[in-house]
């Protein structure tokens, strides 16, 4: 008898776990946060994968080597390759905005962190570069137009990583900043602790803990850079034979020829224009996973 | 005020209240004060760091030792508004005399800190890291080995000098950290607090490493275990926290002694309250 009841007795004292027993309240609010989150997700993700797959299906069929390294013909009918101009102008502008925007970038934001603080002239910086962000690319655009390309006389390829690094520095900057934020303080002190000077903890402490996550913010600043149109346009124009000379002459990027080739009435024209747009996304694609090898190189040696 | 007697022993110059020792004086602190900003947090202290001894300071939370601590390697000129007065002296030297440099103070008097605080950097590099910056290029290897073995570390990581120092355990990071410490040859070693994060075993090998590192260092230490300070300190500092006319809270040396003497005989009320437990 006894063995009869004591389960029955346990089960009576057995907390009901199961979803199920939850207020119906509850229940009602956990379904329709998940339904809203699933919906965020899809209102994200889809036209992400839209704009994917139209770029794949349009632009696989045009790009081959050929497109990547030929002329862009003169007259925008005709059919055929090529892109090799833009991409060559897109490659040299951005890598010289991004070699004139980082060094700077992230020795402004060792500055702010680790010298200027909360000074006058670290929190003066602070908000110009704020102010900067939100500068239209288009007005940076001009803004080169007026002070470079007017007093140099010529539209050239290097006005246009000017523009690019304008853009870039201050991106640059705040993300940097951000990450060195992050770096404990305990890190600064031992090395003080050491002996160390400033310059010396903040090469060899600082800086590599928060390489990585400087890292990222780079990269999203050029991907950003590499995909800017407007100030290109108005002050590197155009040109349809490659220049790898960035202080002589015009200079193209893809974005630009996927501009310039989209308004075009001509088939042709719209099918490299769809191949420029696969060709931009390639690279950025490839610098971006670049960045985070690094980046995960770095990450590795500090964990 | 429970007792005059005590007062003497902050009284600049008045030595004798201490205790006679054949020990050096390494550093000397007289009537020192330490503000933060307009802030006064430690009042007139005086005191003697003496050579090869083990010093701890203790005292109720928010008294002002590590603030103390901080002070004599000039690590408090890091924080912002921190000055002081009076004078803190290394071998007869002001540290705070204009023409001192603060990174050649910390070059000789070394400092441990409360939570353990490796470089996100290999075992190796950690240890290595302060001759790096001091120039030592030779036998690198053989210094950052016999630092690891005076650490008591050594056996526990000699087979992976080149994983990063943030994967040891926490008891295992602080001596890591002392390891680094000792590397550059300090004369004096501060610790703030360094078993409070560690297991009882954990303390105990740091415990009886700063026994073997006392034969070569000057060592301060800061505990608010009353038992460690018994066990391996000489010297013993009771602070605590008073509040004045003005109805500040100032932390004060209460009573500087021979550790022996604080334990079983102490000159002030006060610190006896503290030790036994009876205390606020
Ligand atoms: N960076 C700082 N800025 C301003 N005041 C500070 C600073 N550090 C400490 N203080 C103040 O100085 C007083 C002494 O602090 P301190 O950290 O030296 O105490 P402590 O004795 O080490 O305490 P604990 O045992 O809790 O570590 C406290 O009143 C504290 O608020
Ligand atoms: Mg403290």
């Amino acid at each position: 008898m006894t063995t009869a009841t004591a389960p029955a007795k346990r089960s009576a004292a057995t907390p009901d776990l199961s979803r199920a027993a939850l207020p119906l309240r509850r229940r009602a609010i956990d379904l329709t946060a998940r339904l809203l989150m699933v919906l965020a997700v899809l209102a994200a993700g889809v036209p992400l994968l839209l704009v994917i797959y139209h770029v794949l299906a349009k632009g696989v069929g045009i790009v081959d080597l050929d497109f990547l390294t030929a002329d862009i013909p003169v007259r925008a009918r005709v059919a055929g390759p090529g892109m090799g101009p833009a991409v060559v102008g897109t490659l040299i502008i951005t890598g010289a905005a991004a070699l004139l925007s980082i060094p700077l970038g992230v020795l402004g934001a060792v500055y702010l962190n680790e010298y200027g603080k909360q000074s006058l002239l670290a929190r003066v910086i602070r908000t110009m570069a704020d102010v900067m962000t939100g500068v239209p690319s288009v007005v940076m655009g001009l803004f080169i137009l007026v002070v470079w390309v007017l007093a140099v006389g010529e539209q050239t390829g290097f006005a246009a990583a000017l523009a690019l690094a304008c853009l870039m520095l201050p991106v640059i900057i705040r993300s940097s900043e951000e990450m060195l934020r992050l770096v404990p303080d305990e890190l600064r002190q031992a090395s003080a602790a050491l002996g160390a000077r400033r310059w010396r903890t903040t090469v060899s402490v600082v800086l590599p803990a928060a390489i990585s996550g400087i890292t990222s913010g780079a990269m999203l600043a050029i991907a950003r850079a590499a995909g800017e149109t407007a100030p290109i346009v108005v002050v590197a124009g155009t040109v349809t034979w490659t220049n790898w000379n960035l202080f002589e002459g015009n200079n193209t990027t893809l974005t630009a020829q996927i501009f310039k080739n989209a308004v075009e009435p001509f088939e042709a024209a719209h099918g490299r224009a769809w191949g420029a747009a696969l060709t931009l996304m390639m690279i950025v694609l490839v610098f971006t996973i670049l960045a985070r090898f690094i980046a995960g190189r770095f990450a590795i040696k500090n964990r | 005020m429970t007792s005059v007697t005590s007062i003497s022993t902050l009284i600049p110059g008045n030595a004798s209240a201490m205790p006679t020792s054949s020990a050096r004086t390494v550093m000397q602190l007289t009537d020192v004060s330490v503000f933060y900003g307009a802030y006064e947090a430690v009042r007139g202290t005086t005191m003697p760091i003496r050579e090869h001894q083990i010093t701890a300071m203790i005292g109720p939370s928010g008294c002002g030792k590590s603030t103390v601590l901080r002070s004599l390697n000039r690590m408090n000129d890091l924080i912002n508004g921190a000055r002081i007065q009076g004078t803190i002296t290394f071998h007869d030297q002001d540290l705070y005399a204009p023409n001192v440099d603060p990174i050649q103070v910390r070059r000789r008097i070394g400092m441990v800190f409360q939570k353990p605080n490796p470089f996100p950097k290999s075992i190796y590099e950690n240890v290595a890291y302060g001759l790096r910056i001091n120039g030592i290029k030779d036998n690198l290897d053989g210094r950052v080995e016999k630092a690891l073995r005076d650490a008591a570390l050594w056996d526990e990581v000699k087979g992976k000098l080149n994983t990063s120092g943030l994967a040891l355990s926490g008891g295992q990071q602080q001596r890591l950290c002392i390891a680094r410490a000792i590397a550059v040859q300090p004369e004096v070693i501060l610790m703030d607090e360094p078993c409070s994060a560690l297991d009882p075993i954990a303390t105990g090998k740091i415990e009886d490493l700063m026994h073997e590192l006392s034969r070569t260092f000057t060592i301060v230490i800061v505990t608010h275990n009353m038992q460690q300070a018994a066990r391996v300190s000489h010297y013993t500092a009771f602070f605590t926290a008073e509040v004045d006319d003005k109805q500040v809270r100032h932390g004060r040396l209460v009573e500087f002694n021979d550790t022996g003497r604080i334990f079983t005989n102490p000159n002030d009320k006060r610190t006896e309250d503290y030790i036994t437990g009876r205390f606020g």
